[in-house]
């Protein structure tokens, strides 16, 4: 999960933009930090060799000086941050090879759900897409908010529930990676880590094809179990039914998840007492 | 009758905080036994509890933080234990007991620990550096004292009565929506928060009605300590800020209580209304806390280095621009929410120029030492060990600004890093060098500086050690408050932080014995010019203890650095009157009010968490009651006879002037 060790140009674009201002700063940060530890040592009460000022308290070539250093190296990462925000805008579209995959992400208590609407599929807590392709992502929540967030590939982005953000990714590398919600949700918020399996262009029909396989299918019903609260040790996948739930989630027509009041397994009592576990 | 009170508040099944709490009511009943049984009683409620006098009330804003800090420190101590060990297992803390914690550590640091330290000081020190006898509204300091401590009071009674929020310290909804936290957490959260708000409120009002109307003669604004100056940048912001976390912790509690729906999910409720309002609030905090620190550091470098401060007309220009700037960026705290380019950028870029007046005071400490004669007594080791800290804070501090750069940091390790790094490098290191550098003003001897300085080199190691590895976790793509994890790489940094976090302990360790071996040796240590380190404001002009009346007389100032200016003239305006004319000085009573006020207040607050309307009802009465009887007082003033106030003047002057002659026949 090293941000140093990009799997795609968004993360690449991140990674390239920190490493970069890093150094612009470190341009400046070290020699003060060294005259910092030197002035502060020459200038001991103990070194008879230092000589005391204690009139030099103004010069306006100083104030010139130490006013533009900072300015300047904030005009130049101030550019950086312009460029940069406009290239990897989170929904600026990523070219890649073949049609994009289109996929909608749902944060649920404590899992993620992703729809592929065209391929008339979904999965929890995995992620698998075709190498080299644009990765089309819609998401919302289900109920609190999380971050979307895969290091290695960039961007993360928050899911609200009644809202859609948008971003778009690209996997180069086929390989396993992970991810992770980066927001605070709740008891099972450390659960909701994910595997991102990136195959290859030729395999993903196939893996699409088997998929479609299961028995189990998602719709409304079985959507509304699946957002009670709880952590998904396993990895089911599904036919999707309808392929407009993700907007019937994203407009609220499927109410927000319930929270602990009436979540299945609860025994949470109501008053506020500390909940045995 | 009790609301939602019942037996199931107390966590019986749960050893770790019934223990803690058992320990605490022993400490707390062992220390008011002791008192009582010693009749320390009266003494304690005459001349501190219902104490209008800035100095006692900063002395217990301190006392305050610092026990809170040894509150907040355990829950780092037992979060950074639980992260080490959590790898591959549900480590000691379960989810629920853990997320209490993390989002009560940053309750307490903030809100009752870095607050209160930097307002004790500024209540402290600000009156007697404009060389007035008290702050604007004496009775008013001590009301805003006492509901900071029912703040306090009501975060830690919800360790062993019911729970605390488990949503993190700025409680984003809608997971603290009633629908998603049903229990009282948020409730012991937002009404602690209100009152304690209400505090802080007050003091800064206070505070910046102090500076603009209360400066002693010839104390023109451009001759203001540097401290002043940032106390005043720092309180118009508390005054502009506070409302907003009021007005968004009433919209909250709105929703919880009366089926409002300001952040809810449903019926239109907007949770990125509450996110734009709290970092509205919450950028601006940050730097109510840390320019006081700005304005302590600027006193011990110039103090220490035997120079006035450089370009300081710079600096007052760069604390203004900060304090306005601060209030346009809060944007910053959340690039990842998908604003798009142009809004990104343009915060991004407001954030980063914040870095530029910052970078001037950095520069201009830098120029003060430069031709100075550095005494490296204990707050000097602060003030350079915060140079060299905050500007790595400064740093990745600046580099989060950069959008993209936020895009895969945010919310991260590595900003967990940042924010520590300049809270710890910056806010408690500034609280340290102020506690040690003005300690002597306020109880009249020294701190015992080997100790000291073992406290500063273990606080610095144990920062580094700590923080650093954070930094580390966040480029591997950590996210924060994470209760267990199973990426391998991740484990060794966590390992790393927790023995870093028990440097930290040593250094806090090394305080307290610091503390008490000084008051063992305070005979030793006193310091009788009142001017221990050579100072250059008027607060060293005073006695150490300074006299409730802090001056005899307005001292009459003539330029920058006023104290150093009467010194330099051999002219001690005290030496220097042969038989002064001692006048009657009238001073402000002292007035239980805060003290009941903060009474009915805690009890208003237990209740309205808890459901229990009457008990509301009756805590609302009584801080009425208490509001009205106060306002309707005939006599708010005593006189301290002209006889009285040559006494304890003509005491110091002979005790200064011994020293004096001492000094010459050696």
């Amino acid at each position: 999960m090293n941000l140093l060790d990009p799997q795609g140009p968004v993360a690449a674009g991140n990674s390239t933009i920190l490493v970069d201002s890093i150094f612009i700063m470190l341009v400046i940060v070290v020699p003060t930090i060294f005259a910092i530890l030197a002035f502060a040592f020459w200038f001991r009460a103990s070194n008879p060799r230092a000589r005391y000022q204690p009139e030099f308290v103004y010069s306006g070539r100083v104030e010139m000086v130490v006013w533009s250093i900072p300015a300047l190296t904030v005009i130049l990462l101030g550019g950086v941050a312009w460029i940069g925000s406009h290239q990897l805008d989170p929904a600026a579209p990523v070219p890649g090879t073949g049609s994009p995959v289109r996929i909608q992400a749902v944060s649920l208590d404590w899992k993620w759900l992703f729809i592929y609407p065209d391929q008339r599929i979904a999965t929890v807590n995995t992620l698998t897409v075709p190498a080299g392709a644009e990765l089309n992502f819609r998401l919302t929540s289900s109920s609190v908010m999380n971050t979307f967030f895969i290091p290695q590939l960039g961007s993360m982005i928050y899911t609200m529930n009644g809202m859609v953000t948008k971003l778009n990714l690209r996997a180069d590398n086929e390989g396993k990676l992970q991810g992770l919600s980066a927001h605070f949700s709740g008891d099972g918020f450390p659960d909701m880590m994910f595997d991102v399996n990136v195959i290859s262009p030729l395999a993903f029909p196939d893996w699409v094809a088997n998929t479609a396989k299961t028995d189990a299918v998602l719709n409304e019903d079985s959507y509304k179990k699946l957002m009670q609260q709880g952590i998904e040790k396993g990895r089911p996948v599904y036919r999707l039914e309808d392929p407009r739930l993700f907007d019937l989630i994203a407009t609220q027509h499927i109410p927000p998840g319930p929270g602990p009041e009436l979540a299945s397994e609860a025994g949470r009592s109501h008053s506020g007492g500390h909940d045995a576990r | 009758m009790l609301g939602k009170l019942d037996w199931s508040a107390i966590p019986f099944d749960q050893p770790i905080p019934l223990v803690a709490g058992a320990v605490v009511l022993v400490a707390i009943f062992g220390v008011l036994g002791w008192v009582v049984v010693k009749g320390y009683l009266p003494y304690l409620w005459r001349e501190w509890i219902t104490s209008v006098d800035h100095k006692r009330i900063g002395v217990m804003y301190i006392l305050l933080a610092s026990v809170m800090l040894l509150r907040g420190g355990s829950d780092a101590i037992m979060m950074r234990i639980q992260q080490a060990v959590a790898y591959q297992s549900q480590g000691y803390l379960p989810p629920e007991h853990y997320n209490q914690i993390f989002s009560a550590h940053g309750t307490i640091m903030i809100f009752f620990v870095a607050m209160p330290f930097v307002i004790g000081l500024m209540n402290l020190v600000v009156p007697l550096q404009l060389g007035v006898r008290d702050v604007a509204f004496p009775t008013l300091n001590s009301v805003g004292f006492w509901l900071t401590a029912t703040g306090a009071l009501l975060v830690n009674v919800s360790l062993v009565v019911g729970e605390f929020a488990r949503t993190g310290w700025l409680a984003f909804p809608p997971l603290s929506e009633l629908s998603y936290s049903p229990g009282v957490g948020v409730d012991y959260y937002a009404w602690s928060l209100q009152i304690s708000g209400v505090g802080t409120l007050v003091a800064g009002i206070n505070l910046v009605t102090t500076v603009l109307k209360l400066r002693t003669k010839g104390m023109n604004y451009l001759r203001m300590p540097m401290f002043c100056w940032t106390t005043l940048a720092s309180n118009l912001l508390i005054v502009a800020a506070f409302p907003i976390l009021t007005a968004t912790l009433a919209m909250l509690l709105l929703d919880r209580y009366l089926g409002f729906h300001f952040f809810t999910n449903e019926a239109g409720g907007n949770v990125m209304m509450f996110m734009n309002l709290i970092w509205a609030w919450g950028h601006p905090e940050v730097y109510i806390l840390v320019l006081p620190a700005f304005g302590i550091f600027s006193e011990v470098v110039s103090t220490f280095s035997g120079k006035a401060l450089f370009g300081y007309r710079s600096m007052v220009l760069a604390t203004m621009a900060i304090c306005v700037v601060s209030f346009m960026v809060w944007l910053h705290h959340f690039f990842t929410m998908g604003a798009g380019p142009n809004v990104n950028a343009i915060f991004g870029i407001a954030s980063m120029i914040i870095a530029v007046p910052t970078g001037v005071k950095i520069y201009n400490w830098l120029f003060t030492m430069y031709g100075g004669r550095i005494r490296f007594a204990t707050p000097m080791l602060w003030a350079v060990g915060f140079m060299v800290t905050f500007i790595i804070g400064g740093l990745t501090g600046v580099l989060l600004a950069v959008p993209p750069a936020d895009f895969i940091l945010h919310n991260s390790m590595f900003l967990v890093a940042h924010f520590h790094n300049v809270i710890i490098g910056g806010v408690l290191f500034g609280a340290f060098a102020g506690f040690e550098y003005w300690f002597p003003k306020a109880f009249g001897f020294r701190l015992d500086e080997r100790w000291g300085k073992a406290a500063f080199w273990f606080t610095f190691t144990g920062f580094y050690v700590t923080f650093m590895p954070l930094y580390i976790a966040g480029m591997l793509g950590m996210t924060r408050r994470m209760q267990h994890y199973n990426v391998a790489a991740w484990r060794p940094w966590m390992i790393i932080a927790a023995f870093g976090m028990a440097v930290l302990t040593m250094g806090v360790i090394c305080q307290i014995v610091q503390l008490v071996v000084s008051i063992r040796n305070r005979e030793a240590l006193r310091d009788r010019t009142g001017d221990p380190w050579d100072g250059r404001s008027l607060e060293w002009a005073t006695s150490s203890p300074p006299p409730v009346f802090n001056f005899a007389f307005n001292p009459d100032v003539r330029g920058e650095d006023a104290y150093w200016d009467m010194k330099a003239r051999a002219k001690q305006q005290s030496l220097a009157h042969e038989t002064p004319d001692y006048q009657d000085i009238e001073m402000p009573r002292n007035s239980p009010t805060g003290f009941v006020c903060a009474f009915f207040a805690t009890i208003m607050g237990f209740a309205l968490i808890w459901h229990i309307w009457w008990m509301v009802i009756l805590g609302g009465l009584g801080a009425w009651a208490t509001f009205v009887v106060f306002a309707w007082r005939d006599h708010d003033e005593y006189v301290i006879p002209a006889g009285e106030v040559a006494r304890i003047d003509r005491a110091n002057i002979d005790e200064r002037r011994n020293l004096v002659s001492m000094a010459g026949a050696v």
